[in-house]
């Protein structure tokens, strides 16, 4: 899957987390700008995990801060 | 320069916040004195405890005191050496004998502390290339092991079976697998399906670590943990314990039947770069463990304590973190940290001391007075604890 349509099915994901309406762009930020607790990662990378069948470890989450980030690990995690 | 403490000023001043409204300080509570398991002197007033892990009643036990002070006669304060060096005396063998005979099982390694076991055991045996799947439930030791080792950590929804399954199957191939559970979840009290889970994380061939610190002494027929309650003992590779809950003093262990289990004594870091425990400590342990494995009139009696003091909070209208009683532990959810820290201090006053637990410690960012029961509590101390409650909770605007 090309990267355009992995950000499409992640960004439907994201919407019921997104309670601000925040417009998202690559350089949103998940902590500062989402304004994601842990509570929230967890069940939001759940939901990733699971569409794309995918595992993102806590090792790699500490890598990700923007959603461009995100989108560039779920591109690589499918291979 | 910049001040280092920068990072804490938000809990600093949340803290300073709180303690203005003239509560008492639940974090700042000093125990004069200790009359008996179930009592103190707190702040000059005789207190019932319902907030320590002593869950046994195990350190006034005549038997086990009386080992401590032999131990202190005969072998000194201390050790002042690493159990690989000079610090493995008698009593530390003596230790890891009881335990083997407790659980049944080959081998028993003794830490410094309950900490200190999950810290070692999963950071020595996960390293890279491995995954750890954990419930995101965990006691804080266990992520500190997963975050002092190597491996890829992956976290599942609080006893979840089908998101742990999940999450398994997608490990790559080959790669060492190591499922983390506990048998009871202490802010909640409530228990894991470890039956089923450890079933699901051996058809995907991991290895499986229960950590039973809050189950050991009273659940089980033998006092093993849920894990022998579920009648999975057998399935589990690695059994995480501590002295400082039922044994009624402190360290922590692992207990195994690995076969090649001995050499994690010469590569486990937290255990080989540490002081080990005083040889009065060890004796009290080892006494206490062979108590506790005659302990079935007293877990019989916890286990009466623990549903009657379910029954009489849940029928006063407090919101419990379990609806049926699953362990010693009973957890009363306040509907935020303010309120909380009202009913904590209106319970003291009352003379009951519990436990105020706040986040990060629990789950779901709730805030929890939790209660924690001794076998030693009588029939009629639990009842004077209900009426404290229902006393506190009105006076605090609970009920």
């Amino acid at each position: 899957m090309d990267r355009a349509a992995t950000a499409d099915r992640i960004a439907a994901l994201i919407a019921p987390f997104n309670k601000k309406g925040v417009a998202i762009t690559d350089a949103t930020t998940f902590a500062g700008d989402l304004e994601f607790d842990s509570l929230t990662v967890m069940d939001f990378v759940a939901a990733i995990e699971d569409e794309f069948d995918i595992i993102i470890s806590m090792n790699q989450q500490a890598e990700i801060e923007t959603y461009g980030q995100l989108v560039d690990a779920v591109v690589k995690l499918q291979g | 320069m910049t001040d280092l403490f920068s990072k804490f000023d938000a809990l600093i001043a949340q803290r300073e916040g709180l303690l203005a409204t003239g509560v008492t300080d639940p974090f700042g509570l000093v125990m004069e004195r200790v009359i008996s398991p179930t009592v103190a002197v707190c702040n000059g007033r005789e207190t019932i405890l319902l907030g320590t892990y002593n869950y046994m009643g195990m350190t006034f036990d005549p038997d086990v005191i009386a080992a401590g002070k032999q131990a202190l006669d005969d072998f000194g304060s201390g050790t002042t050496g690493s159990r690989v060096l000079n610090g493995t005396y008698a009593g530390h063998r003596a230790v890891e004998d009881a335990l083997k005979e407790f659980y049944g099982m080959d081998h028993a390694m003794v830490f410094s502390t309950g900490y200190q076991a999950n810290l070692g055991i999963i950071s020595t045996i996960a390293g890279k290339g491995d995954y750890i799947v954990l419930d995101i439930d965990s006691h804080a030791s266990i992520w500190d092991g997963c975050k002092m080792g190597d491996a890829e950590v992956v976290p599942f929804k609080h006893n979840d079976i089908v998101a742990m399954e999940k999450r398994l199957k997608r490990i790559p191939e080959g790669a060492g697998k190591l499922v983390i559970l506990e048998g009871v979840y202490s802010m909640l009290g409530d228990i894991a399906p470890l039956k089923e889970m450890i079933a699901v994380a051996r058809e995907n061939g991991a290895m499986v670590l229960v950590d039973e610190a809050h189950s050991m002494g009273f659940i089980g027929p033998n006092g093993r943990g849920v894990a022998e309650e579920q009648g999975v003992l057998d399935q589990v590779d690695f059994v995480i314990g501590t002295f400082s809950k039922s044994v009624g003093t402190v360290g922590g262990f692992c207990v195994s039947n690995h076969p090649k289990f001995e050499i994690m004594r010469l590569v486990c870091r937290p255990y080989v770069f540490t002081a080990s425990l005083p040889p009065s400590v060890v004796a009290t342990a080892a006494t206490s463990i062979r108590k506790l494995m005659h302990g079935a009139d007293k877990r019989a009696h916890l286990w009466e304590n623990s549903r009657t003091l379910h029954k009489g909070l849940k029928d006063l209208g407090f919101q419990l973190g379990t609806d049926e009683p699953q362990s010693a532990i009973i957890s009363v959810i306040m509907p935020d940290l303010e309120r909380g820290a009202g009913m904590w201090e209106a319970l003291l006053h009352e003379g009951l001391y519990v436990n105020l637990a706040r986040p990060p410690a629990t789950p779901a960012g709730m805030t929890l007075l939790r209660c924690s029961l001794c076998a030693e509590h009588t029939a009629e101390q639990v009842q004077t604890i209900i009426g404290m409650f229902a006393r506190a909770g009105k006076a605090a605007g609970i009920l």
